[in-house]
């Protein structure tokens, strides 16, 4: 059968690209005996310039260009208003805009303040939650962390998708929390297609994001440290502020990252859960590319979006300068 | 190293023609699980053809993959809008309909249809019709109308389509005008209409493939839906019942055309021909469940299925309803208004 997800000379030329390129590295490799370390990071230079740089050059060219390759900005306009295109096409097949009754024109920024706003949320529940609870799987006295840490693990092994399928079947009108309330004689709530089921959704998706990083900054302190901080005269308070807090302020700044930059890009889960009632960022840009089928739009959104990631990476190196969290992605 | 050069070089030239040159073959591409498996089996044993059966998700990537490889498909089977498209852009072929000789069992109704007025390029496949699928435990009243869809009676109860064809298609014939409307003041109508029913929250969800199964379980009291779907419910919870409302609606028709690049002419002719025969219809009509528009297979289906109001819709009913058109540059007006609506 024909592989249809790309032209099948592309496959041969990429397969061929690679065994010479995988010939050349042991040619190389033999002849230098003494291997050098930008030697092995090769195969990964090779691997970003293909899938991630090329990609970023294919979207910024679509982004500034229109549906017939010219160079424009009116992709970045349609962001601050939704109806600028729009208004340009009716104006070129002879309509006047105004004919349209002047429609909300802030539709992709509000997405996009939304999605932020969502996504802030998110970061905050999740931080309150996972802190906690990455802090009695790392504590030493509590015999049953590592089981946690297990539990923890084991939803990941499944697609998000299924997890998040999983979700509606219990929140639906008809579903198994309802059908609980209703068993004990309760009213029946309406738990789902709103934004409080996507925010549940996603809290429950990234949660683990938080607590492994901080799990990780906070099993490796040193007891010594807070035996000598207890020994000092500080109580337990004290020493969890001034000592292990923030020794573990890294694995908090990673896990801030972990968390914001998915649920900023959010998709699907709104659909799923919020009922497509409330979109996301990602989900605007989904229906761009897939729906309406207008790949300059979707590139300059996307772009848009890569460029806010970028900044907010900024600002947490700025918090975390050493990059100790293994923010550097 | 010359050995593993030698060895590569006998993989790359034995998988560069792996097509057995004598092996008649045929190159369908379709939507995934839109044929009895059965049937192709049955083509391959009767005529020795071989079938290659590759699935495509969206119309969209199926004319993109259409456009990038010329040769590789033979028999395809668009939605009816695209089959416009593709006859402008001269990717398929007029059909030697001499050589389809079940062609007289098409049902007259569904020939000459706006996307293919001289009926040269297309043989229908299956089809169906738009409408609202209700619960009739959860209103009041027969649903015959689009306005139910619309009144604040049923907030909270009313699943609209995450299609924006489909959804400023019932706005738009709710308020008298086409489904393919260019006119901008009927099309900000439209989609006032539905931003209020959205912020009145008569609007429980917009989604596709979820609705068919919420509805099987009353999760809505209506939901906008293609009949196939809405038989898929009626199936399984016989309190539902399916209109074409009285304003009017879509009906669409999935067909068969052939590539103008197509290889295998011939053999695409003669898979055609065997898909129209009226037992073979009748297998992927079972499978499938949509309207067949064969009536040879009606007639061997019966009573139950002639009886099917859904399934099998009066000429009254289908003549109110109208196709879908590429509305050409106006698609990025119809895309906005949608992002106005998912927005508000």
């Amino acid at each position: 059968m024909l592989d249809l997800k790309m032209p099948v000379w592309g496959t041969w030329l990429m397969a061929l690209g690679f065994i010479a390129f995988i010939a050349l590295l042991v040619l190389y490799i033999r002849r230098h005996k003494g291997m050098s370390r930008s030697l092995f990071a090769s195969p990964y230079t090779l691997w970003m310039i293909i899938f991630t740089v090329l990609p970023i050059i294919l979207i910024a060219y679509y982004a500034f260009t229109d549906a017939n390759g010219k160079f424009t900005f009116d992709n970045f306009v349609t962001f601050w208003d939704s109806n600028h295109t729009m208004n340009k096409q009716l104006i070129e097949m002879g309509f006047d805009p105004a004919e349209m009754g002047g429609g909300r024109g802030t539709v992709n920024l509000d997405t996009l303040v939304y999605s932020l706003w969502m996504a802030f949320l998110c970061t905050l529940i999740c931080l309150l939650l996972g802190y906690p609870a990455a802090a009695i799987m790392a504590d030493r006295q509590f015999k049953l962390g590592a089981t946690l840490v297990v539990l923890f693990i084991i939803p990941m092994w499944m697609n998000f998708i299924l997890r998040t399928i999983a979700w509606m079947t219990l929140l639906e009108d008809n579903g198994l929390i309802n059908k609980l309330l209703i068993w004990l004689g309760f009213e029946r709530v309406q738990l789902m297609y709103n934004s409080n089921a996507v925010q549940l959704g996603m809290v429950y998706n990234f949660l683990p994001f938080m607590v492994f990083p901080i799990y990780n900054a906070l099993a490796k302190q040193d007891v010594k440290l807070f035996e000598a901080s207890m020994d000092l005269g500080a109580n337990r308070w004290l020493t969890f502020w001034k000592v292990t807090f923030p020794l573990s302020l890294p694995g908090v700044v990673s896990g801030i990252t972990m968390v914001f930059m998915p649920a900023v890009t959010t998709f699907f889960i709104p659909r799923m859960l919020g009922g497509g009632n409330t979109e996301m960022f990602g989900d605007l840009i989904e229906r761009t590319f897939l729906t309406a089928n207008n790949w300059n739009l979707g590139s300059a959104l996307s772009l848009i979006m890569m460029v806010l990631i970028l900044l907010s990476l900024g600002l947490l190196r700025k918090v975390d300068p050493d990059g100790e969290g293994g923010s550097m992605l | 190293m010359k050995k593993l050069a030698f060895i590569l070089s006998i993989v790359l030239l034995v998988s560069l023609f792996p097509v057995a040159l004598a092996q008649e073959e045929v190159n369908v591409y379709n939507w995934e699980d839109y044929i009895d498996e059965q049937v192709l089996e049955m083509f391959e044993q009767e005529t020795g053809i071989k079938v290659n059966y590759i699935n495509f998700t969206t119309n969209e990537d199926m004319m993109v993959q259409l456009r990038a490889n010329p040769g590789a498909f033979d028999v395809i089977f668009p939605s009816d809008y695209c089959v416009e498209r593709m006859i402008a852009e001269n990717l398929i072929q007029p059909i030697d309909m001499s050589k389809i000789t079940n062609h007289s069992e098409i049902d007259p109704r569904l020939l000459n249809p706006d996307y293919d007025p001289t009926n040269e390029y297309s043989v229908p496949y299956m089809w169906g019709t738009v409408g609202i699928l209700y619960n009739s435990t959860m209103v009041e009243e027969d649903i015959t109308s689009w306005a139910s869809m619309f009144d604040s009676k049923y907030a909270g109860q009313v699943f609209m389509m995450d299609s924006y064809r489909d959804t400023l298609g019932a706005a738009l014939k709710y308020l008298g005008y086409s489904l393919n409307t260019r006119v901008p003041a009927e099309l900000s109508a439209a989609r006032d209409l539905l931003i209020k029913q959205k912020q009145d929250g008569i609007v429980k969800a917009y989604q596709v493939d979820e609705t068919k199964d919420k509805m099987v379980l009353g999760e809505a009291a209506m939901a906008l839906m293609w009949s196939g779907d809405a038989q898929y419910a009626i199936d399984r919870n016989a309190d539902l019942k399916f209109v074409v409302p009285s304003e009017g609606s879509n009906i669409w028709v999935d067909p068969m055309v052939i590539s103008s690049t197509a290889q295998n002419g011939e053999n695409a002719h003669t898979l055609i021909d065997f898909l129209t025969r009226p037992e073979i219809a009748k297998m992927n009509c079972d499978y499938i469940r949509y309207s067949s528009p064969n009536l040879g297979a009606i007639a061997l289906m019966g009573d139950e299925y002639m009886q099917n109001v859904v399934l099998n819709p009066s000429e009254e009913i289908t003549n109110r309803c109208e196709y879908f058109h590429d509305v050409g540059d106006f698609i990025n007006v119809y895309n906005t208004l949608w992002g106005q609506i998912k927005g508000s």
